[in-house]
């Protein structure tokens, strides 16, 4: 039995989360295969799969993959599980694998679960753990049907090294061009920045910033800690940063090891979108800012006080 | 241009969550239900759409009878009839077999809904809808504009966005900042009460996963309050 793993790339490197996806697939049991699409990616870093589990890889070299077009890429993964004799397809929760996974399930007729949190429970019937209420609870759930489509979660599967290098393969589907029906004719995307879902600490700001020109510091800290930047709801309703870096229920949900949230009160919808943080850190000047209940450690005081400082001491303790 | 706009019945993003009958219930016990907040967003736009170009949307929940009032307050936010097709929605693929179903023959060039429902987040059902009836889905959409049979869509990436164009019919999981929210009015509330909101039966029991038990995460151990003066202690 192979388990297949769609792997994502992110300025040619592999994606951490896709990195989870291949351990996570490595620990269900059987040989994982897995499949990068498109050709941004060069066979080294495909290769290095080998170190996380993959004993083969799948590179998919067509040029009008390099844009996640989610009909193309159903098709091809489709095509992928059927060819490997894959009974599982494993992948990372993102903008483009979970809506690709839903048109695999049908495909398929397999049973589909994203936000998977956990390893399955094999031990009768294949169980896994699921987050629900915008990670508010868990629902532990049974795939029932044969084949299965998994989109976990960041964090499900801790990321083990286990050396070995992995065949790089060419797989070639059959694509017509009512696979691309659906054309991406633009890109607006931030380079060079740590992304958001993926970032093992995250600063925040909010309202209590009183303005987007004072947003240096809060990137100032970002930088020195190699942290994402995010921010609240009203923040990006009034355009103060991009929608893109919005934390929250109706926003990014993140799951970093470190969360700074700075002159952010901590409305119930915003805790919704950090509360699989491992630490919290919550700055705010009232001390009856409801964030702090859901916090690690809390400093009651001024942000434009506060953030230089701690800025300056990591500087320091480096 | 015929619209369909698929609502989920979710509590409201203030709840508390909590679990009952050994662990296998959501426990409603003062809880209020709302249309899903991004199902709102989907819900706006169709009503903006409609206002420039005409047409006539339906809204599809699946839901037992509890879920009506909330139908109706889609229907006085601009809705022109409902469905409501009378079922637990146990699982992605049953709800997205009746929205398939309901959608086959009725000649919709758009199917919206919201991205992933609040209450299981999934994400799965605009997807799925689209691969069963054959035509494109996309999402997470950020604004939809429709020019003929064309429809431009920005679709949020990690770090930034993407122009996604395509032609009609397709099926889009919606997102803010696609429409702003819309308050049903007065006329909007009593017009309502008297628009069609057809009742059907569902048309298989096919699920593919089934619940064992919810859980609700450990409990967060108290707040540690650092001075504002001794920032560097958090450093260590």
């Amino acid at each position: 039995m192979a388990t297949l793993v769609f792997v994502e790339s992110a300025e040619g490197k592999i994606k951490k989360t896709s990195l989870e996806a291949v351990v996570y697939a490595a620990a269900i049991g059987g040989d994982v295969i897995a499949i990068a699409l498109g050709t941004e990616v060069d066979d080294s870093e495909l290769a290095g799969l080998g170190n996380y589990g993959a004993i083969k890889v799948l590179k998919v070299s067509d040029d009008r993959l390099n844009q996640g077009v989610i009909q193309a890429y159903a098709n091809v993964l489709n095509q992928a599980m059927t060819s490997m004799g894959s009974d599982i397809l494993v992948l990372a929760n993102s903008s483009l694998g979970t809506p690709v996974s839903a048109r695999v399930a049908i495909k398929q007729d397999a049973s589909l679960v994203t936000n998977v949190t956990e390893l399955p429970d094999t031990s009768n019937g294949f169980k896994v753990k699921r987050s629900i209420y915008t990670g508010k609870a868990f629902a532990n759930v049974e795939l029932t049907k044969a084949r299965k489509v998994i989109a976990i979660k960041k964090n499900a599967a801790e990321i083990k090294e286990i050396g070995g290098s992995a065949a790089v393969e060419e797989f070639s589907p059959e694509l017509t061009d009512s696979d691309f029906e659906v054309a991406i004719t633009g890109v607006d995307k931030a380079t060079g920045d740590i992304l958001l879902p993926e970032a093992e600490i995250v600063v925040s700001g909010g309202r209590g910033l009183k303005g987007p020109e004072n947003w240096g510091m809060i990137e100032d800290l970002a930088q020195e800690l190699e942290a994402a930047t995010g921010c609240s709801k009203p923040v990006s309703d009034i355009g103060w940063r991009p929608h893109h870096e919005h934390v929250g229920q109706t926003g990014v949900k993140v799951s970093p090891t470190l969360y700074i949230a700075v002159g952010i009160s901590g409305a119930i919808q915003h805790l919704a979108g950090v509360n699989s943080s491992k630490y919290i850190v919550v700055v705010n000047k009232d001390e009856e800012a409801p964030f702090f209940k859901a916090a690690d450690y809390g400093i009651a005081g001024d942000a434009f006080d506060v953030i230089p400082k701690l800025t300056e001491a990591l500087k320091a303790a480096r | 241009m015929k619209l369909l706009v698929c609502i989920t019945h979710v509590p409201d993003t203030t709840s508390k969550i909590s679990f009952t009958d050994d662990d296998q219930k959501f426990d409603q016990t003062g809880v209020q239900f709302i249309i899903g907040p991004y199902d709102d967003y989907a819900l706006a736009r169709a009503v903006e759409l409609k206002e420039q170009s005409g047409g006539s949307i339906t809204v599809l929940n699946v839901g037992g009878s509890e879920t009506e009032p909330t139908i109706r307050k889609a229907l006085a936010i601009g809705a022109d009839e409902a469905v409501r097709v009378n079922a637990d929605p146990t699982d992605s693929l049953f709800v997205a077999k009746q929205i398939a179903e309901h959608a086959k023959d009725s000649g919709y060039d758009l199917i919206l809904m919201g991205r992933e429902s609040i209450d299981f987040n999934g994400g799965m059902v605009h997807g799925m809808v689209g691969e069963m009836l054959g035509i494109p889905s996309v999402s997470p959409v950020m604004t939809l504009d429709v020019d003929g049979d064309s429809v431009k869509m920005s679709r949020e990436i990690e770090g930034g966005k993407e122009v996604v164009e395509a032609k009609m019919p397709l099926v889009a999981g919606c997102q803010e900042p696609i429409a702003e929210w819309k308050i049903p009015n007065m006329r909007g509330i009593m017009s309502a009460r008297t628009k069609p909101l057809n009742v059907v039966e569902p048309v298989s029991d096919e699920v593919s996963s089934t619940l064992e038990k919810y859980e609700l995460p450990p409990a967060k151990g108290a707040v540690k309050m650092i001075d504002a003066d001794k920032v560097s202690e958090l450093v260590d």
